[in-house]
């Protein structure tokens, strides 16, 4: 369970290093990276705060990971995940946060 | 040339150490009063810190309409097997619902039936979209009068001088810079402790854990380094969590009533008891005895119920919806596989933790205890962390308004920063942060009870851990902090053998088994009356001193704690003997 930073994408805003719980998040170069890859808890809260898509979650493969990725985008109220594998969206699972969980 | 940290001086009246949840409903109590000055410093940003991060899947304690706040208090004592401080959930109890309705207030979504009632899910549980709790909490904290907050501190110990706190130091987990805070009060609320034994997944994701990897007990070291007492540390959470992810399985055993299933498909949902040491304990057994894996039944759910688990999930424990979209089969089609995690020290759940009196007040004159790391009271979650927060608040203002004057003790944080200053200019060695850490979590896993073990340990397993960690502190000495950062993770370290060491004392101290899995004592197998007391302890010059306190039932007068003239403790409880 991690993330990676997509370099091309990253704007260097800090807010990702600003939010992880852990402080695993740096800045080299105006670029962010996770320093430690091994000590993610998968919060996903860096994601939820980068405006760029910059960063993608993953499972390890020890935990049945196979590549596939998640990443976020808000937009008002809706929070969009998305999976995908390769360069294919495999689906988007669209959460109105105004709205509870059913469970 | 050899480093020297700089070092800056703050001053206020009231510091609280972590905001979490307890500490940031705290500091937002203390504003509401507003003629003190609150200073939290936070070792990462309260914003997305601590438990909440990820957010939480729904209000786990509330006393829903029909019920009354003992019957909270009845369900937990039960659910302990009678190892509670009464006093302490009645009164935290009573506070759940107004928490509850306040964090609603500011934002927090709660379900609501037709007849605008909140909608509840079994006897406790009320259902909302908890993604976002914590920066609503964070917000509400920010927002105080008179509170201020400093992120990326990870604060170290407590500057205590004959019995009372006047303070605490720590360092920027981002520059080589430390910070002495001077207070008239400390509110610790750092949260509970997880990464002691070796986790489920030792490998790339060694910290996909079901409890935050960086809450470290600190709390419970830096306690325990002034001599506050403890309590019940022995009490270890053990939780039925889903394999691999280890994601809460609360959703789908009470939101579409999932039961438990071993491998040949027979349902042991009740048959070892269905107190929550008793179901790791049942899917222990199924498993030692061949009949796992064990699972969470949800094929007979629907495609549509499905749909709502994933989304659940998002909100609290993303990895698991992406562990079934990427394997290609959701819970309707394929059963959750569960497992039970490695133990934690978390006083949210059992009742491991600062032994408090009523104010939330430790032994230690002027330091306040609420959360995960405060003890007495299990199945707090977060309302109850956060009435715990309010209650300590409370307790925190009336000791301000007695006026309590502080002497000036200049200079005492020297040795703190001496230490910091030692291991960044450690030289190299062959042995790293990493290894000492994998070797505790290795003596943990195998001689108190881990993973491997099935939770079970014996008295002389416990004589070989305790050796074997007194022995890590040497080389933990040695070890050499290249920045910052790895100075972070040498006092995560060090947080947690401090607490290894109480904890294996404590599991010694406690000769019965009350609660399986929990604390299986192989040596000691039955439950012992005897032993319906509390198992407390302080670290003295010499070691670790037991202390077995009398149960504070819900007839006994409330627990407060006095102080002599000279702020040694006068009055803490009765005693065993
Ligand atoms: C994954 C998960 C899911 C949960 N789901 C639910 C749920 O659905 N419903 C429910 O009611 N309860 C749930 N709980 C329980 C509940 O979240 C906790 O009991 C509660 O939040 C604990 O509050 P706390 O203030 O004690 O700890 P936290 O909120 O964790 O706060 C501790 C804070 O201290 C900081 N800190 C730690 N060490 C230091 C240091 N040395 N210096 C400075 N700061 C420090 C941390 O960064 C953190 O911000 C869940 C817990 C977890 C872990
Ligand atoms: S997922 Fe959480 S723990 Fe992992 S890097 Fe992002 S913020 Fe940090
Ligand atoms: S939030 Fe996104 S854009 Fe900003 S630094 Fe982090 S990865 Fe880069």
């Amino acid at each position: 369970m991690s993330i990676k930073i997509n370099q091309d994408k990253c704007i260097g805003c800090r807010k990702c290093i600003e939010a992880c719980p852990g402080n695993l998040i740096k800045l080299d170069n105006k670029k962010a990276f996770i320093k430690r890859d091994r000590d993610c808890w998968g919060c996903t809260s860096c994601l939820k705060e980068c405006k760029t898509q910059a960063i993608e979650f993953f499972l390890g493969a020890d935990v049945g990971g196979r590549g596939t990725i998640l990443t976020f985008k808000e937009e008002g109220p809706i929070k969009h995940w998305i999976f995908s594998a390769g360069d294919r969206e495999i689906r988007t699972i669209d959460i109105n946060s105004l709205e509870s969980n059913k469970y | 040339m050899s480093k020297n940290i700089t070092v800056e001086e703050l001053n206020t009246d009231v510091l609280i150490i972590g905001g979490g949840t307890a500490g940031c409903y705290g500091a937002y109590i203390l504003g509401q009063d507003g003629r003190y000055k609150v200073l939290i410093a936070e070792k990462a940003n309260i914003k997305r810190s601590g438990c909440l991060a990820a957010g939480v899947n729904a209000i786990n304690a509330y006393i829903t309409k029909g019920r009354v706040p003992q019957d909270y208090v009845d369900y937990c004592k039960n659910d302990a097997k009678g190892i509670v401080r009464e006093d302490l959930l009645l009164s935290m109890s009573e506070g759940l619902n107004e928490a509850t309705k306040n964090l609603e207030d500011n934002g927090l979504v709660i379900l609501k039936d037709e007849n605008g009632e909140y909608v509840t899910r079994g006897n406790r549980n009320i259902k909302i979209n908890g993604e976002n709790i914590k920066p609503i909490l964070a917000k509400m904290a920010n927002d105080s009068k008179n509170v201020s907050v400093i992120n990326h501190v990870n604060i170290t110990d407590l500057l205590v001088k004959d019995n009372r706190v006047y303070g605490a130091v720590g360092f920027d987990v981002n520059e080589e810079k430390a910070y002495v805070i001077n207070a008239k009060s400390v509110l610790m609320a750092t949260g509970g402790a997880s990464g002691l034994y070796k986790p489920n997944n030792p490998g790339f994701s060694r910290h996909k854990m079901w409890y935050p990897p960086f809450n470290t007990g600190a709390g419970y070291a830096m306690g325990i380094n002034v001599g506050a007492e403890m309590t019940t540390l022995e009490m270890r959470f053990i939780a039925l969590r889903c394999k691999d992810t280890i994601a809460p399985t609360g959703t789908i055993a009470q939101g579409v009533k999932a039961k438990q299933m071993n491998g040949v498909g027979e349902i042991y949902e009740t048959k070892y008891g269905v107190a929550t040491c008793e179901r790791v304990y049942g899917t222990t057994v199924e498993n030692t005895q061949g009949r796992g894996p064990c699972y969470l039944k949800t094929d007979v759910i629907s495609k549509e119920q499905e749909e709502d688990l994933y989304k659940a999930y998002l909100n609290m424990a993303p990895s698991q919806t992406l562990k079934w979209i990427e394997g290609g089969q959701g819970p309707a089609e394929q059963n959750v596989e569960i497992e039970g995690t490695e133990p934690y020290i978390v006083g949210g759940h059992t009742a491991s933790g600062f032994w408090i009196d009523d104010d939330r007040a430790t032994t230690v004159k002027g330091l306040y205890a609420a959360g995960d790391v405060a003890g007495g009271a299990p199945q707090k979650y977060v309302t109850g962390a956060l009435v715990e927060g309010k209650i300590a608040a409370e307790g925190i203002l009336k000791l301000l308004d007695e006026g309590n004057s502080l002497s000036d003790f200049d200079g005492a944080f020297e040795p703190i920063i001496n230490n910091y200053n030692k291991h960044l200019n450690n030289s190299d060695s062959n042995i790293s942060i990493e290894q000492v850490e994998e070797a505790m979590q290795k003596i943990m896993d195998e001689y108190a009870g881990g993973i491997s073990k099935h939770y079970q340990f014996n008295d002389t397993g416990l004589v070989i851990a305790r050796k074997l960690i007194l022995g890590l502190f040497e080389v933990f000495e040695k070890l050499k902090a290249t920045d910052v950062d790895e100075l972070l993770q040498i006092y995560e370290l060090r947080d947690r053998l401090i607490v290894c060491l109480s904890l294996i004392e404590h599991l010694h101290a406690r000769k019965e088994t009350r609660w399986h899995s929990f604390a299986e004592n192989m040596t000691h197998q039955e439950e012992d009356d005897n032993y319906k007391l509390y198992i407390n302890s302080i670290k003295e010059a010499d070691g670790i001193k037991i202390i077995k306190r009398p149960l504070v039932v819900d007839d006994y007068k409330p627990l407060k704690f006095t102080f002599n003239e000279d702020n040694s403790i006068n009055y803490a409880g009765g005693v065993v003997l």
